[in-house]
């Protein structure tokens, strides 16, 4: 798997990008990463980003959208305005998670 | 200097778009449409749904709660985390739709799935389009008043087929 610099920082990465080690995020890697996605990171996407972190070390997996909006409690309308066309998947590159397993 | 990876989440502009017409109005096969039709929005592809024949139940509002499942001619029903099947000449007894549907409402909540009116709301709220069929409208003498609220219309087939032009095309 390729190491590659983000935010100053050698991170691991798969194939597409996503982050592999979940303790090498870090803020700063988070705003890059956001940034090459063409984000910018209000405190509303903090919230989400946050919650996904904080699931991802409990569950052990990506939460997906439906999870967002009944645990993280940021619907599902509003994840698409804030990460648009592509929510779940663009929340987990910034978040330094992979991909959500889950179909719903 | 490492080459920087970024993922491709496509182009803001795609045109990709996809047609589900759901035509059954059981628990099981409600079910299938609805997925793919939430996964596909959650892909950026603009998504529109026509509910026709007993699909309309899906979206009529003194129905939609009450969607069942029966096991009864589905020769690939077994018991649930086993390969047992139950004879085909049971199915029909008193109770066992009831129980099926039940069981299959677990099985799907436990995976934290919605029931079908939630799972609409999600799929609306993504940005989903609900389409009612002209025809299935008219023989259950049923009008927008009785459809869930963010149905966009009652349309025909060929009106549908019209807004859907380029769309890739499912029929459950």
């Amino acid at each position: 798997m390729p190491v590659i610099e983000v935010a100053g920082k050698q991170v691991n990465v798969n194939e597409e990008g996503f982050l592999t080690k979940y303790d090498e995020w870090n803020e700063d890697i988070a705003k890059a990463l956001a940034k090459q996605i063409d984000i910018e990171l209000t405190d509303a996407h903090w919230k989400i980003v946050k919650f996904l972190r904080e699931d991802f070390k409990t569950e052990g997996e990506t939460a997906t959208s439906r999870r967002v909006q009944t645990v993280g409690g940021v619907p599902v309308k509003d994840q698409f305005v804030l990460f648009p066309k592509k929510p779940a998947k663009k929340m987990a590159y910034i978040a330094g998670l992979p991909k959500p397993k889950g179909c719903v | 200097m490492t080459p920087e990876i970024v993922p491709n989440f496509g182009s803001e502009n795609s045109d990709r778009k996809l047609a589900i017409i759901c035509s059954k109005g059981n628990l099981d096969m409600a079910y299938p449409g609805l997925i793919l039709a939430n996964a596909a929005l959650g892909e950026g592809v603009e998504t529109m749904i026509f509910f026709t024949f007993w699909g309309f139940d899906m979206i009529t509002k003194s129905r939609m709660n009450d969607l069942q499942f029966s096991p009864a001619g589905n020769t690939a029903m077994h018991l649930p985390g086993s390969n047992m099947h139950i004879p085909q000449a049971m199915m029909p007894a008193p109770g066992m739709t009831a129980v099926a549907t039940r069981m299959l409402k677990k099985s799907i909540a436990d995976l934290d799935v919605p029931e079908v009116p939630d799972f609409l709301d999600q799929i609306v709220a993504a940005g989903g389009h609900l389409w009612a069929c002209r025809m299935s409208a008219d023989m259950n003498k049923l009008t927008m008043n009785d459809l869930r609220d963010d149905v966009e219309g009652i349309i025909s087939a060929s009106d549908f087929i019209e807004m859907t032009d380029g769309a890739q095309l499912l029929f459950i």
